[in-house]
């Protein structure tokens, strides 16, 4: 084909976007570890050199550990449920059954609704003489601190984070399940396999790289939560909900503390990272290739 | 028989699914519907009001300026998708078409900004915010500008839109050049028609995904007046405290736009061709 643009075309169509990504994504990028090194509590506009110091205290600092803590439970509740659950919706909803489209609208309704009016309309079924606590006493246990007990608190935000995300999965488990090939079904219901034998045996093994790709982007967007736990407990009590990007965000700017919660995110993006190469490498390659 | 069971039982389930997914908003408007002479922690809780009232939506509809939240979720995520669809279609198209120097390093950055959540960058992102005067407290512009750049192209959509031009055959171009079209012109006059319905999936989502943001908005804003949707509803906590009718009330209202966009746009989110095209 011949070249019909001239030499200058390329750059100047990849500029706009090249100069938002340039200040509002690399700069960034890289400040952030040079905030990491410095001190912002005194003056917001004439920052310290402090070196290690953030990250030494970082590490000494009993609550970053509750933190990390707190945020791997978030990844090993929240992502196990939210990989296996929307695929055995996604199956149930794949039959040749009535009502398909309501289905999926009513179970997708809450990854489309805000974050905020969603973890207050749990809030509000969380409440100490709310409509959860009736159930709990009803069938004969004691009323349950949901967002105001320690043991409790983490879990309860956490169950929010699923709910809102059960449709999401559903509906890229719906998309694979369209590739498994018909035949493989219809060769099992000659030999009359049951329902669950025909799903371990032939649609799991098919739809494994989704659920690989379910696992990592639901770990990805587990470790960003941030508005639920702003919403209902703004990580209380006694720091049981608080989870690395709320850290953050308390540490920068309630205490104005950037250059400490620098070096957190450069904490989180390390962690983060591991993630993301994972799913680009192994699971998205063919959608990213020059 | 067998068959018959089968259907029933799949049926169950899915709507038992169905119903503990919109629960919470069902027992949200059951709140936000009930008066003052019923208790709203009445053991055992009632579903259907029996004091039924309208009166916490006109309550909250006084005291809480929904229609200039929903004014300010507007500009912004009006404002952000279109610079996104610009931005996006701009920076795809020389990605998918054309040979130039410094290629593979312009793909790899842009592909490097998909691994880096803007979480962990935010903090600079704020600082560089506040140097550019992009804040309301400068002016509305400088805010809503504020709200809006830091999302004004993602790599998704890059991405989305150079695959989209990647599916055009050449032959189109090379019609177009001979035929005396500039290199601007073929773009916007035969490529962009092409892309159509790309772009109106990166709409769509990049609409979705900037009308629920909540983490900026609640960094940068500072004055009332500029609230978006989601920072008004959370702000609804601290004005009624406990007053949970006007809360659910307030807050079922501020559901109505989405929940009206959703269903009309129900296709692209559930039909599952887009899969994977929002955030998660």
């Amino acid at each position: 084909m011949f070249k019909y643009y001239g030499k200058y075309a390329p750059y100047l169509f990849l500029l706009p976007a090249g100069i938002v990504l340039l200040i509002f994504f690399f700069i960034p990028f890289f400040q952030t570890f040079v905030l990491s090194f410095q001190d912002y509590s005194y003056d917001i506009y004439h920052p310290a050199w402090i070196g290690l110091k953030n990250y030494i205290e970082l590490f000494h600092n009993p609550i970053f550990y509750k933190v990390l803590w707190n945020t791997f439970i978030y990844l090993f509740v929240a992502v196990p449920i939210l990989a296996i659950s929307p695929l055995f919706i996604a199956i149930l909803i794949n039959q040749k059954i009535r009502g398909v489209t309501l289905y999926k609208i009513l179970i997708y309704l809450p990854v489309i609704v805000s974050i905020v009016v969603a973890a207050i309309a749990f809030k509000w079924l969380y409440a100490d003489q709310g409509i959860l606590n009736y159930i709990v006493t009803y069938m004969g246990l004691e009323s349950i601190g949901w967002l105001t007990d320690p043991k409790w608190a983490l879990y309860s935000v956490i169950l929010v984070t699923i709910w809102k995300g059960i449709g999401y999965y559903m509906i890229i488990y719906l998309a694979a399940l369209m590739s498994v090939p018909k035949e493989l079904y219809e060769a099992c219901d000659i030999d009359g396999a049951s329902f669950f034998r025909k799903h371990m045996t032939v649609t799991i093994p098919h739809i494994m790289p989704t659920i690989a790709l379910v696992t990592t982007i639901s770990a990805i967007s587990a470790m960003k939560v941030f508005a639920e736990i702003y919403v209902m407990t703004k990580g209380g009590p006694l720091n049981s909900s608080k989870t690395i990007v709320y850290y953050i965000y308390e540490r920068a700017f309630e205490n104005l503390d950037l250059g400490y919660a620098s070096a957190m995110a450069v904490v989180l993006l390390i962690i983060v990272m591991a993630f993301s190469l994972i799913n680009i490498f192994c699971f998205e390659r063919n959608k990213y290739q020059l | 028989m067998k068959k018959f069971f089968e259907k029933f039982s799949i049926h169950f389930i899915l709507i038992a699914v169905s119903l503990l997914s919109i629960f919470p908003f069902i027992w949200l408007i059951s709140t936000s519907l009930k008066g003052p002479d019923e208790n709203i922690f009445a053991y055992p809780p009632t579903i259907i009001p029996t004091d039924f009232t309208w009166a916490n939506y006109s309550g909250v509809w006084d005291k809480v300026d929904f229609i200039g939240y929903f004014i300010n979720s507007m500009i912004v995520a009006g404002g952000t998708v279109i610079l996104n669809l610009i931005l996006s279609a701009m920076a795809g198209y020389p990605l998918a078409r054309m040979e130039f120097k410094g290629k593979k390093i312009a793909f790899f950055s842009i592909l490097a900004t998909i691994m880096i959540p803007f979480q962990v960058i935010m903090l600079p992102v704020y600082l560089i915010t506040l140097k550019l005067h992009l804040v309301d407290s400068v002016n509305n512009l400088a805010g809503y500008i504020g709200l809006i750049m830091p999302f004004a192209v993602s790599a998704f959509g890059i991405f989305l839109m150079r695959q989209a031009f990647l599916g055009i055959p050449r032959e189109m171009e090379e019609a177009a050049i001979v035929d005396g079209c500039s290199v601007w012109q073929l773009f916007t006059k035969v490529l962009i028609p092409m892309v159509k319905p790309s772009l109106a999936v990166l709409a769509v989502f990049t609409f979705i995904g900037s009308w629920g943001e909540f983490l900026w908005p609640s960094i940068v804003l500072t004055k009332e007046a500029m609230y978006t949707l989601p920072v008004g509803v959370n702000n609804l906590q601290g004005m009624f405290s406990s007053n949970w009718r006007f809360i659910a009330a307030g807050s079922i209202l501020s559901t109505i736009p989405i929940l009206i966009f959703f269903l009309a746009m129900q296709r692209y989110f559930i039909s599952g061709e887009n899969e994977g095209a929002v955030k998660g």
